[in-house]
């Protein structure tokens, strides 16, 4: 049986601070990312979505980014910034694909899509902001600090939405996290990049 | 119509000249400026009279362009310094100056031809003056509506940003701010509009009146100029905004708030 090929590839990626950086995902896998601050964690993440200009190439399913539509190509590698934004009054207005996950599964009543964004909390928005990323069905999940903001019970439902997600759809995640535990429970892999490279340290953890 | 002496401006001058001394014993510390200000009325306005002069003697597109250029090109240096986040570089000038000259120069050429159908079409008395105001108010426009587009996009680089990571277009990703940067770019005219005769009389037919000129006939060219000037800021405005907008990004949609400079 041949080994079916990454589904993420990264090829000499490098921008200022960064790089050049090599690095293949495979599908249901879960590649933790960890590091000082300023170490390039973030950089890394918005050249992959190409949300900033770089050199080298980024390939999904082994089609570079160069050959999709750049709205097509974030669609398929989403990213979920640390602090998220929304531009409409109610949460639920942002919503238009329908969603892969209930919002109980993350620890949300329904009611919560009718109320002022404004009077969310920030764990609440972070959940959101989430759930409306998995909504367009991304291939790839780039999540920056998915839960910086949560308490442990629900850091732990977003855990398992994830890793749900990542078994249902095949999909790969790049997660930066601060949180060493996180790391061990959810890391297939664990790199550590520091100044913009990663240490030679390619961790092998749990499959 | 009573013709003014140099006696009666020297008149004016002399109430300038009672506020600077006010001013300088109130230590407002704008006396200078005030006193520049009014030396360069005088000088620059004296100076575009003798041009008009010269230019009504002798008629000739030659001439008339020229002046044209000119006056568009300093509109466009206003517009540029009017922005506090503008583009870096050329682009910084040339999105206002180009959305001028595409907007102005277009409306004013149409109402020289369709509307007033002089011979030549170009006769200075009516072009020349034509064309100060649309570039007057333009100007003012593409100012306010190209500062509050990048000043928005610079403010709302995160909300921008999200919509792309989501897979928005990048039109759609910056389309309220554009469409907010419109408004604020035609509030002023349409103020102008809705104001003129009732609060306000608009100078340019206030000075046919004092000149001499019947009420009504005066009136009209008013009308003219107000929907003249409207048409011509808001095609401006979109245009500006429009270029403004899409080079904001790359490309690849990324936005690119490299491309504006720092304060």
């Amino acid at each position: 049986m041949s080994k079916a090929p990454p589904l993420l590839q990264i090829k000499e990626l490098a921008r200022p601070m960064l790089g050049p950086v090599n690095l293949s995902v495979n599908a249901g896998e879960c590649l933790c990312i960890t590091g000082p601050s300023g170490g390039g964690k973030s950089l890394l993440l918005r050249a992959i979505a190409d949300l900033d200009p770089h050199a080298g190439e980024v390939l999904l399913d082994g089609i570079p980014a160069q050959d999709v539509e750049p709205e097509q190509w974030r669609r398929q590698v989403g990213l979920l910034p640390p602090e998220s934004s929304w531009w409409l009054p109610q949460p639920g207005d942002h919503f238009h694909n329908g969603m892969p996950v209930s919002l109980e599964q993350l620890g949300l009543a329904d009611s919560i899509l009718q109320q002022p964004v404004s009077r969310l909390s920030s764990g609440e928005r972070q959940r959101l902001a989430l759930l409306r990323l998995l909504a367009n069905q991304p291939g790839v999940l780039l999540l920056d600090e998915p839960t910086a903001n949560l308490d442990p019970d629900n850091t732990q439902r977003v855990e398992r939405v994830i890793a749900d997600y990542l078994d249902r759809y095949r999909a790969a995640v790049i997660w930066v996290s601060h949180d060493r535990s996180q790391v061990q429970r959810v890391a297939s892999r664990h790199l550590e990049l520091d100044h913009g490279a990663f240490r030679d340290q390619a961790v092998e953890l749990h499959t | 119509m009573i013709t003014l002496s140099q006696f009666d401006l020297l008149i004016a001058s002399t109430l300038v000249l009672l506020l600077a001394l006010i001013s300088m014993r109130m230590r407002t510390g704008i006396t200078g400026q005030l006193v520049i200000a009014a030396i360069r009325t005088a000088l620059q306005l004296t100076l575009i009279g003798l041009v008009l002069k010269t230019l009504f003697a002798n008629v000739q597109l030659g001439w008339v362009a020229l002046l044209s250029l000119f006056m568009l090109l300093i509109a466009g240096r206003e517009v540029m310094v009017r922005q506090e986040r503008r583009f870096r570089g050329w682009w910084g000038y040339a999105v206002g100056t180009f959305s001028m000259f595409l907007s102005s120069f277009a409306v004013t050429i149409f109402a020289l031809i369709a509307i007033l159908g002089n011979d030549p079409w170009y006769a200075p008395q009516y072009a020349i003056p034509l064309l100060g105001m649309m570039l007057g108010n333009t100007m003012s426009g593409i100012a306010i509506a190209m500062d509050r587009l990048t000043h928005a996009a610079w403010e709302q680089r995160n909300q921008i940003e999200a919509r792309l990571m989501l897979g928005e277009r990048w039109d759609t990703a910056i389309s309220e701010y554009r469409r907010q940067a419109v408004r604020s770019g035609l509030i002023p005219i349409i103020n102008a509009m809705a104001a003129a005769g009732v609060v306000s009389l608009p100078g340019m037919m206030t000075g046919q009146i004092l000149a001499g000129a019947a009420p009504v006939e005066a009136v009209k060219y008013q009308i003219l100029i107000m929907f003249l000037v409207s048409a011509g800021t808001g095609l401006g405005t979109l245009a500006a905004v429009s270029i403004g907008a899409r080079h904001l990004f790359d490309k690849r949609q990324r936005l690119c708030l490299d491309r504006l400079r720092e304060r």
